[in-house]
């Protein structure tokens, strides 16, 4: 490896007790940690320089799995190996999962009451329209053009209505990233 | 009979893992993102929750700390199950991806920066992505969630909400709910 190694001089319950308040206090998952994270490891800590953040930031981005856990796990490796990863994600887990366990064994029991069936009855449009709303600027930042827009629109079109299997249009979508590379490249030579 | 029922609850626990399993590997784009693959996954295939019930869990997802993906595994191992182990079993396949993957990449960063092959793939994924949330929010447009001409209004008025004034997640869960107790 020729990149430069920084020495971090973390402990592993450093790792486990930040990642835990991430997970704790941030409501709405990966990207809403990241701020946070910023101030916790890069200006309070000191583990990582802010480019080699951004840089493990964007294949937890870019990678598949949760965002949250991707972050927890490269930082977590970078910082102490093997057993860092393990108790950075433990950390970021660990809140939601009590919380929502919590909830799941109250909830089932509560559902049927007629308040909180009126107050869901309100919420449930809303949930929807909070999905819907953020789509033009997503599309915007992940550089969508007049040409490519028949992707977006054709995967809403076979998952949302056909019941299609968003695995199959994921496998399609890397298949067609690899081909308009190969393409790109026999135009180049 | 017995031995049947001991079967049967086994098949419970493996699905629930196989699912959650896919359902971490092929999560891209994260949170929204991954909905519709749960939806698909849980409500249509498996039919383990209803329509409703998820989008109760979205709604709860998004006032509760942590990411959507570990709460929806959590909530669902327990409904499925009934029990502790299925919330864990379910967590722990969701996150097993991450820790696999992420790992991968992470020991092995200058190989895994400098493929084009890898990186051709996921500028092909990011689109799909966008459509994905889109797909999501088509199949929570049912019966199930607008019963009535009011759910169209807050549909209407919360869509505005968020997207011209940029109101916070929240805030817009809490009034929707208080409007929600106050009309029905």
């Amino acid at each position: 490896m020729d990149r430069k190694e920084t020495t971090i001089n973390a402990r592993l319950s450093d790792l486990f007790f930040t990642f835990l308040k991430l997970g704790a206090f941030t409501i709405g998952g990966g990207y809403a940690m990241i701020p946070l994270i910023e101030k916790e490891l890069i200006d309070k800590r000191a583990w990582f320089d802010r480019e080699e953040f951004l840089e493990l930031l964007a294949l937890a981005q870019s990678a598949p799995g949760i965002i949250a856990m991707n972050i927890a796990v490269s930082v977590g490796y970078r910082a102490k190996g093997k057993a860092g990863m393990l108790m950075a994600s433990l950390g970021a887990v660990l809140p939601s999962f009590l919380i929502i366990l919590l909830i799941a064994a109250v909830f089932t029991s509560f559902r049927d009451n007629p308040v909180v069936e009126r107050i869901f009855k309100g919420i449930r449009p809303a949930v929807v329209a909070l999905i819907a709303a953020p789509l033009f600027r997503l599309a915007k930042s992940a550089h969508i053009t007049l040409k490519t827009m028949f992707i977006p629109i054709g995967t809403a079109i076979l998952v949302g209505f056909l019941g299609v299997s968003p695995i199959w249009i994921i496998l399609s979508g890397g298949l067609g990233g690899i081909l308009w590379f190969l393409i790109a490249k026999r135009k180049q030579s | 009979m017995v031995f049947d029922r001991k079967k049967k609850a086994v098949m419970i626990y493996l699905q629930l893992f196989i699912t959650y399993l896919k359902i971490g590997f092929f999560n891209f784009g994260g949170g929204y993102a991954m909905l519709s693959l749960i939806e698909h996954e849980m409500v249509l295939k498996q039919q383990w929750i209803s329509h409703a019930e998820f989008t109760d869990m979205v709604a709860i997802s998004q006032v509760t700390p942590g990411p959507i993906g570990i709460n929806m595994a959590t909530y669902v191992g327990y409904t499925v199950t009934g029990n502790v182990w299925g919330s864990l079993l379910a967590t722990l396949a969701v996150s097993l991806p991450s820790l696999v993957v992420m790992y991968s990449i992470v020991r092995f960063i200058q190989a895994f920066r400098q493929n084009k092959w890898i990186s051709a793939a996921f500028e092909g994924i990011k689109p799909v992505t966008v459509g994905l949330i889109g797909s999501a929010a088509i199949l929570l447009m049912n019966a199930e969630n607008f019963s009535d001409y009011i759910s169209l209004i807050i549909f209407g008025f919360s869509f505005m909400l968020s997207w011209v004034f940029k109101v916070h997640p929240i805030l817009l869960i809490v009034l929707a709910g208080l409007t929600g107790l106050l009309v029905y």
